[in-house]
């Protein structure tokens, strides 16, 4: 696979985020450990870049994800609907060192979808009567009160695809699909790295999930192990 | 996770399942309502939702069927049935909040009178996070809550007001105990009904453990 001029590949993770600033806000995809974007992640800790607010629905666990990057305190501010199952982020937070900023999970992926799409706010059920709701406009639409919620745009977006072409275009796999379009469309550059990358005309244009045109990087991933949060089979259950 | 027979987890599970009928969607939360698929996939036509993106959750996968790019949303590897699709997030929830799924069921620490549910957060401990529980209380056509009638310190969880920050107000349709089935019904009044004892236990003692007012028979 050779860059043309109108490629978006890059030659490594580290390039790609090469250009992430301290204090940028990122969108990051996955669920769990499910379809993260672990070789971005591995090289934004090696950058050491500081002070990042991170929309994410989860952050990683003590090991893996999103958690690695709390040990050298890259992250200020997280934006997640659940941060279980990682004791350094619960050390942070308690110890006040780390913001947390809990959001129902429907609201926070509909948030990312809204910003990429350019639309500031919505109003959504989820939420109200609940301290979601504190300081935050509610309307009425018959009879029924919602929230309004805030569109989110992000500095950059890491994403994990199964596979991408040069224009950056992506399909994702079964249920690693999860946040990574949204985060695709909420980042001003968004940074897809994919298991496999194939020539330009080889994806079935019918089957993309991400349009290239929410991607401005893509680069091959070089992890080959996808990790497992929770692994259960009949045999153990 | 598996409960004892006769235990009081399994008598709600047991009275919860036939709360799944055949051609639902249903979404089973964390905890105890993940007891409730396999009755779930024994029923004709019932698809289970799981919110990280997956309509048509099968069994726990074999040794060799473990695929780490398909979870629920408990993070456990799962299957997919014949017939699954899967989606992003932001579908999830178009889902779940546009009213699509037919039954949630959820665990409970916490249930008013008026259908108030609390079951994300203690104060001062550590909080991780609501999750799913806020959008899918407030979408989903039917919003079940199983949990044990009263706290291990005998502590009442079906109270007049719930003292825990609340995942959704009014939101709650029937909740199911080790002692008893309760249904809320009413919009801007909510009344709670007693509509079936899940023990030998009499009413008179059922109020001596409920802090709610409900009304029976």
């Amino acid at each position: 696979m050779h860059a043309s001029a109108t490629s978006k590949l890059r030659p490594s993770a580290a390039d790609a985020v090469a250009d992430i600033p301290p204090g940028a806000t990122l969108a990051v995809g996955g669920f769990g450990l499910c379809g993260i974007p672990q070789d971005a992640i591995a090289a934004l800790r090696a950058l050491g870049v500081k002070d990042l607010t991170v929309y994410s629905n989860n952050c990683g666990t003590d090991d893996a994800g999103l958690g690695v990057l709390l040990e050298d305190r890259q992250i200020k501010r997280m934006v997640s609907s659940y941060v279980g199952e990682n004791k350094t982020f619960e050390r942070q937070f308690l110890s006040g060192e780390l913001e947390v900023d809990l959001v129902p999970q429907g609201t926070l992926a509909e948030r990312l979808r809204a910003g990429g799409a350019g639309i500031p706010a919505f109003y959504t059920p989820a939420g109200v009567g609940t301290p979601v709701a504190d300081g935050r406009e509610v309307r009425t639409f018959g009879g029924v009160p919602y929230l309004l919620e805030h569109g989110i745009v992000t500095d950059f977006a890491l994403v994990r695809a199964w596979k991408a072409d040069p224009l950056g275009n992506l399909i994702y796999r079964r249920t690693a699909r999860n946040f990574n379009p949204l985060a695709a469309m909420a980042g001003r550059v968004t940074i897809a790295e994919a298991e496999e990358v194939v020539d330009v005309g080889e994806l079935d244009g019918d089957v993309i999930h991400t349009p290239g045109v929410f991607v401005q990087r893509v680069v091959l991933s070089q992890s080959r192990e996808k990790l497992v949060e929770r692994r259960t089979t009949c045999l153990a259950s | 996770m598996t409960a004892v027979a006769d235990s009081p987890r399994a008598r709600i599970i047991a009275r919860a399942a036939r709360e799944i009928t055949d051609g639902m969607v249903v979404n089973l939360g964390i905890g105890m309502p993940t007891l409730l698929a396999d009755v779930s996939l024994g029923r004709r036509g019932v698809l289970l939702q799981s919110e990280n993106g997956l309509l048509g959750i099968g069994p726990y996968p074999s040794e060799d069927e473990v695929d780490p790019d398909l979870i629920n949303a408990g993070k456990e590897t799962v299957t997919a049935v014949a017939g699954a699709s899967y989606f992003d997030s932001a579908d999830s929830f178009a889902m779940i909040r546009g009213g699509h799924v037919d039954l949630a069921a959820l665990g409970g620490m916490e249930v008013s009178e008026r259908g108030d549910l609390a079951n994300w957060m203690v104060p001062n401990k550590m909080v991780k996070g609501m999750g799913g529980a806020m959008d899918l209380v407030a979408g989903a056509k039917r919003t079940i809550v199983v949990m044990e009638h009263v706290t291990k310190t005998q502590e009442p969880r079906v109270r007049r007001e719930c003292s825990l920050p609340l995942t959704g107000a009014g939101v709650v349709d029937c909740l199911i105990t080790d002692l008893a089935v309760f249904e809320f019904s009413g919009t801007s009044v909510r009344e709670m009904r007693l509509v079936e004892s899940l023990t030998d236990l009499p009413v008179e003692e059922l109020r001596r453990r409920t802090e709610a007012t409900f009304i029976s028979e």
